[in-house]
Parts: C-alpha cells; sequence; structure tokens
C-alpha cells in the first residue's frame, strides 16, 4: 500500500485545474474504486463513492467533501512565441516569475513565467508586482508550432514536485486540496475494516476555487442527512501568526461558527478526543469559503461540519503541510463515521 | 557536436556552485579536460587554469575563460520556529524568489520559499526583500535550523536540466553554458596558438578569479565566454527602447561595450571578420548592459585585448533559464574561427 507521502504525491503532481478535473479525478477513482461499493461523476463532475453502512434501511447517508481542484491559469492568447494568460482562481502574482508551469494544450508542454531580466530593469520596474498584462508563457517553441498546439482557453497549471522537508513536512502545489483528498482515502481504507452504521459517501469536488461550484450540486445530488467538508486553513508562518492562524503539526482544526451546526461540531471534538486524535479549535464568524459554505445552503439545508488542515503559504507552489495532520484528519472522519448510530439525527438543543 | 555541448551543459547546470563554492563543477570539469590539455592547475582563488599548446605556427598566447560560479543565496541568520535567513550572493531578482524550491547547501537539503497566503494580505501586495524572506526547511527550532543550515551555507536554486520544444532549460546557464563551451573548445583539435582554457571563479561577485588568472597567463588577447542576457519578450509598445538586448536562435553575442569595458575596435574587427568569413550567424549585443570577465582580463598587467563572445540565454539570475542549442554551437564555431585566424598583426596598431 502506498504510504502517506506517496499518495499525496501522486495526487499533488496530477493536474487538476478548475473545471479540467479530468487528470486527478482518474488518479483518485483509482484509489476510491477498490474501497468503494458504488463509485461514479456526477454532470459536473465531482466523483462520488460509496461506502454502504450496516443500519437499517432507509439508511441516512454523510457526505464527507474534500475538492479536487486546484488554481491555474487560462490561456488568452498568443504573442509571437510567447503564451498570454491569466487567472484561474486566486493566483498569488507574487510568486509567478520565474515559476515552472505545465500548458495543457493538445499535449502536455512544460514552460516558464516568463521575466525580464533585471540587468535592464529600472528600480521602480524591480519594485512592483508583476501586471497581468506582463505575464508571458514561454515553451520554448517558435509561433507556428505554439499555435498549432496551444489554444486560447487551454489550462495551465504549476510544474512542481512533492517535496519532502524535515520533520514530515511536505511542500508542493495543490496540497490545497489534495491533503484533504488523502484524509478521505485514509478514512476510506480505515472504514473498509470498521463497521458504520450509516451511508458513507467520500466526494471530491469540482470547482471550489471558482466559486464552490461542485460542492453544491453534488450536495443537491446526495441530499445528505449530514456533510463534512475538508479543507486546508493557514498555518502559523514566519510573516504571519496573526489570530486565524493554527499551528503546524498540531492536528486538524475543528470549525465552529454559523456556517456549521452546533452539534455537528461537539460530535466532531467527541470523535478526536475518543480516539485520542489532537486537534485545534477554529473560530469562523461568517463565510469559511470551502465546500462547507455551499453544501450547508444546499436543497432544504444540511447541518454541515468543517475540519481543516493547517498549510503554509497557501495558493503557492510552496504550500507547506505536516503529514501528521493529513493523517489525523482521516482518522478523525473516521472515528466520526464509525460512531454515527442507526437512528441520530442532527438536532437543535431545544428541540432535545 | 550539439549532443556534446548538451551532455556537458546538463552535467554542470544541475551541480550547485555558488561564487566561492566552485568545488563541485571544478571537480566536474576537470576529468571532461584533462587528457587533452599539456597542463591543468588550480590556482589559489580556485581557478581551473588549463593550457592547451598550439601546432607552434603562432606564438600568441591566448586566454579564454568562462565562469563555474552562479548566483545564489547565503544563510545569514535562523528564526525561533526553525526557518533559515538568507542574503543573495550575486546579483538576485528578489521578485523570482517566492514560490521557489531551493537546494540547501552541498548535500541539496530540500527547501521552500513562501509569503504570507493571498487571502490575508487585503490587497498589500508588495515586493518582499530579500532580507524579509525566509527558507522553509521543515525545522521547527532555531538550534535545529542551525544544525542543519549553519551560517554561511550556500543555497541555490533547485532546477533540474530539461529540454522544452526545440530549446533547453536549467538554472545557473550564465556561466556553464560558457564552460560546456570551453570544454568543447579544449576536447577539439590544437589550434595554431597556445590556448589558456580557465574555468573561473567568482564572477558574479566583481569578476574576480578572470582578474587573478589574466595576470597568471599573461596573455596577448583575452575571449570571455559567457551565458548572457536575451530580453527578447514582447513588450509594450510605448516603450522607448524596445529593443532586445540578444534574441535567442540569432548566434553568438558579440559585445562592443558593456557597463564593464570596452572592446578594442581591432579585436572587434577580427571576430565580425572570422564569424563573415566562416558563414558563423552573429548579433551585437545592445551596448551598456551588464559587465563581463573581459573587464577583469583588460585591465590585467599592463592591459590585454579582450572580447565578450556569448550564447544568448532567456532568464539569467532566475532559476531556470532557456537557450537553443545552435547558438551553443555557434559561439563554439565562432571563438574557435577567432583564434584560428588570429596573428600578432590582429592586434598591433598601424
Amino acid at each position: 500500500m502506498e504510504s502517506t507521502f506517496e499518495l499525496l504525491k501522486a495526487l499533488t503532481e496530477a493536474p487538476g485545474p478548475s473545471g479540467r478535473e479530468n487528470v486527478v479525478c482518474d488518479s483518485i477513482a483509482a484509489r476510491w474504486t477498490p474501497l468503494a461499493d458504488e463509485i461514479r461523476v456526477d454532470a459536473m463532475g465531482s466523483l462520488i463513492a460509496l461506502q454502504r453502512g450496516d443500519g437499517p434501511e432507509p439508511r441516512p447517508a454523510l457526505m464527507v467533501a474534500a475538492h479536487m481542484d486546484e488554481i491555474g491559469l487560462i490561456v488568452t492568447g498568443i504573442e509571437g512565441d510567447f503564451l498570454r494568460a491569466h487567472a484561474l482562481g486566486g493566483i498569488d502574482r507574487r510568486v509567478l516569475l520565474g515559476l515552472d508551469v505545465l500548458v495543457h494544450g493538445k499535449c502536455d508542454l512544460p514552460g516558464i513565467i516568463a521575466s525580464r531580466p533585471p540587468h535592464v530593469l529600472t528600480s521602480a520596474e524591480r519594485g512592483k508586482i508583476i501586471a497581468w498584462e506582463e505575464v508571458y508563457v514561454d515553451t520554448g517553441l517558435p509561433e507556428d508550432e505554439l499555435s498549432s498546439l496551444v489554444g486560447i482557453g487551454d489550462h495551465i497549471t504549476f510544474d512542481r514536485e512533492l517535496l519532502a522537508l524535515k520533520n514530515e513536512r511536505v511542500a508542493g502545489k495543490a496540497l490545497d486540496d489534495r491533503t484533504s483528498i488523502v484524509a478521505v482515502t485514509l478514512a476510506l481504507q480505515a472504514l473498509r475494516a470498521r463497521n458504520h452504521a450509516w451511508d458513507f459517501y467520500a466526494v471530491a469536488t469540482v470547482q471550489e476555487e471558482v466559486g464552490i461550484k461542485g460542492a453544491i450540486t453534488s450536495a443537491y445530488g446526495l441530499a445528505p442527512e449530514l456533510a463534512i467538508a475538508l479543507d486546508v486553513t493557514f498555518a502559523a508562518q514566519h510573516d504571519d501568526e496573526a489570530p486565524g492562524t493554527f499551528a503546524l503539526g498540531k492536528g486538524p482544526t475543528i470549525a465552529s461558527g454559523p456556517n456549521f451546526h452546533p452539534q455537528v461540531v461537539e460530535r466532531l471534538k467527541a470523535a478526536a478526543k475518543a480516539e485520542e486524535i489532537p486537534y485545534q479549535h477554529e473560530p469562523v464568524p461568517g463565510g469559511s469559503g470551502t465546500d462547507a459554505w455551499g453544501i450547508q445552503v444546499a436543497c432544504e439545508g444540511i447541518p454541515t461540519g468543517l475540519v481543516e488542515i493547517p498549510l503554509r503559504y497557501m495558493h503557492q507552489p510552496v504550500e507547506t503541510a505536516a503529514l501528521q495532520d493529513i493523517e489525523r484528519a482521516g482518522r478523525l472522519i473516521a472515528s466520526f463515521v464509525a460512531r454515527l448510530e442507526a437512528d441520530y439525527r442532527p438536532r437543535w438543543e431545544d428541540e432535545l | 557536436m550539439t549532443d556534446t555541448l548538451m551532455t556537458f551543459l546538463q552535467t554542470l547546470s544541475n551541480l550547485t556552485g555558488v561564487s566561492g563554492n566552485e568545488t563541485a563543477v571544478r571537480s566536474a570539469i576537470k576529468p571532461l579536460v584533462q587528457d587533452h590539455v599539456d597542463e591543468m592547475r588550480v590556482d589559489a582563488l580556485g581557478n581551473l587554469i588549463t593550457l592547451k599548446r598550439g601546432t607552434g605556427e603562432n606564438p600568441m598566447r591566448v586566454l579564454v575563460t568562462a565562469h563555474m560560479d552562479e548566483v545564489g543565496l547565503m544563510v545569514v541568520g535562523h528564526t525561533s520556529d526553525g526557518g533559515l535567513r538568507a542574503e543573495p550572493i550575486g546579483g538576485l531578482d528578489a521578485r523570482l524568489l517566492p514560490g521557489l524550491h531551493v537546494w540547501v547547501g552541498k548535500d541539496k537539503l530540500p527547501g521552500v520559499i513562501g509569503l504570507q497566503a493571498i487571502h490575508r494580505l487585503h490587497g498589500n501586495s508588495k515586493v518582499t526583500p530579500v532580507n524579509k524572506l525566509v527558507i522553509d526547511i521543515g525545522t521547527t527550532s532555531k538550534d535545529e535550523a542551525q544544525s542543519a543550515a549553519p551560517l554561511g551555507t550556500p543555497v541555490t536554486f533547485a532546477t533540474q536540466f530539461r529540454e522544452i520544444g526545440p530549446a533547453v532549460t536549467g538554472k545557473a546557464f550564465d556561466d556553464r553554458a560558457g564552460c560546456a563551451v570551453l570544454i568543447a573548445l579544449l576536447q577539439g583539435e590544437r589550434l595554431p596558438c597556445d590556448v589558456y582554457g580557465v574555468f573561473t571563479v567568482q564572477e558574479e561577485v566583481g569578476l574576480r578569479g578572470a582578474q587573478v588568472a589574466a595576470f597568471a597567463v599573461e596573455p596577448d588577447v583575452g575571449f570571455a565566454l559567457e551565458g548572457t542576457i536575451a530580453d527578447d519578450l514582447p513588450k509594450p509598445k510605448e516603450e522607448k527602447d524596445v529593443s532586445p538586448t540578444t534574441e535567442l536562435g540569432k548566434g553568438p553575442a558579440i559585445t562592443v561595450m558593456d557597463r564593464s569595458y570596452t572592446t578594442p575596435p581591432r579585436l572587434l574587427s577580427h571576430v565580425l571578420k572570422a564569424a563573415a568569413a566562416e558563414g558563423i550567424p552573429y548579433q551585437l549585443k545592445q551596448p551598456g548592459i551588464s559587465g563581463t570577465e573581459a573587464a577583469g582580463i583588460t585591465r590585467a598587467r599592463g592591459g590585454v585585448p579582450a572580447i565578450t563572445i556569448a550564447v544568448p540565454c532567456r532568464y539569467i539570475h532566475g532559476p531556470r533559464a532557456l537557450l537553443r542549442p545552435d547558438d551553443m554551437e555557434n559561439t563554439l564555431r565562432l571563438v574557435r574561427a577567432a583564434i584560428a585566424r588570429l596573428t600578432p598583426e590582429t592586434l598591433a596598431f598601424t
């Protein structure tokens, strides 16, 4: 069986820009299929795997969602030997210059985000973050060959290997949100060997980075009794330790706030405590900016919870996480699912 | 020959060797040249000085340099949470550093350079100066960081050489491209004059190696082989001067004048005639930009006529440069032709 690092490496290095998640979807499906009773891809492209529970029918359904898309760029034009491009999702222009990318044209072409040499720039120019009008992608190909292989609307992703740092920390691209996909995969593995009463739907959603689209539609399709989203949150780092950041390596966070049903929050905490899984408490005063925000208002409304993995340098090609936190998030989900009694339904305090 | 040049470039590009730490590069070059030269030694600064004797037809001594060092960073401090602080070695563009993978130390310990998440910036998007950046190697305390990467540890871009389309890409093409051309020149047939092929150190911190090598060799003429800047991206039309510094695919770039020196007109005209006679494409580098080892050579002893011949490269001093193999091949042809056609009269005042 793959180690957590190997699994994360395979999944982060697979391209899956928002709206074109098929390659990473295939990679996830290959790992989920042997663990699932049923598996399918819905109309939007989200991957849905079912592990049936052993409770009496009609069984309640739990949806656990993590998004499989990643931020990237999209080709907007060809100018000479160079491509013009714009943002697909929340791209951070501060990290673009000199970056290795993959252009997903008729074939995958390696490219570089072009930069003008500092020798010829004024100090004012060297002090400015590159504007989108100045972004060019160099594939090394001359114009005629380039235009036969790449067209407007083709996607571009970061080209980065997953790196093993010290202390079981890992760095690379698309850890937002493939770390969560790994956690869900670990939960699927654990629950194959464990009884659970509820039906467990693992969902790898599409298009989170461009507006939480896949979560909304897959939640509508499944209409679950309860849903948990997994995503990444801000880890404390050298230039940001302010409130809203969480320690790397001290466990996933469990979020509370208007986006989440209080009883789901308490059950998540109880599930962590019962199996001695360290976690951190993340207060979220409004929108969580995750799949949980979309799922909560699907259909007639769905009681929702959120588990997040601390991540440094979010939306940069060096996103850094602790492998322990990913494994703990997987164990937390498995513990939560195994503890759902067949007759349990989320209730409000004043209804008990 | 192009394949051979690319093999040399690939080998050298993947090695780490910031200014003052060129040992790995020198060690890789030695076995490639030792059977093709008559003398070989390493001087006090670390220059690898070789002599390939001529056929005896021409009594001149010709110095050809290419520098082994590359730009990078040096660890200068450690943060309480285990990060590394670093300062540039040579000219680095601070805009290129965030988002990079780097190799720390000679064991190539992996590290990353990241910034506060864009979500939490609230529109405050400026270039972060190098001294505010931190290299994250996963260590979690100051002590652990100090023992993994002590003060002074060199840091380089973590870039592997690769082919893309008709081009090749990798780090440190400035000046491993020049080193590859010089290796091929030394491996080739004897020229009429003595050729001192010198792989120099510390170009990026002030042309230091070439200066002492030129003193030691006492040449009649010097050639500096370089990977130089191509600035041939599309540019906004309203810019005053939009002509590229050099362009890919147009042949070796010959320097008339840069920030560091001026090529003697007789030597320049000799090189241009050699190119014309052998049908080698070339381009003149836009004058006034950047500096090269020719400046160090020019000032040696009583003065040495020198010229820079360079392979045009995009994105030098960054994590991944890009060049066309045919430009390297033509650089080799041109420097060979220019040396072969030299005579004492070439440089004489008339």
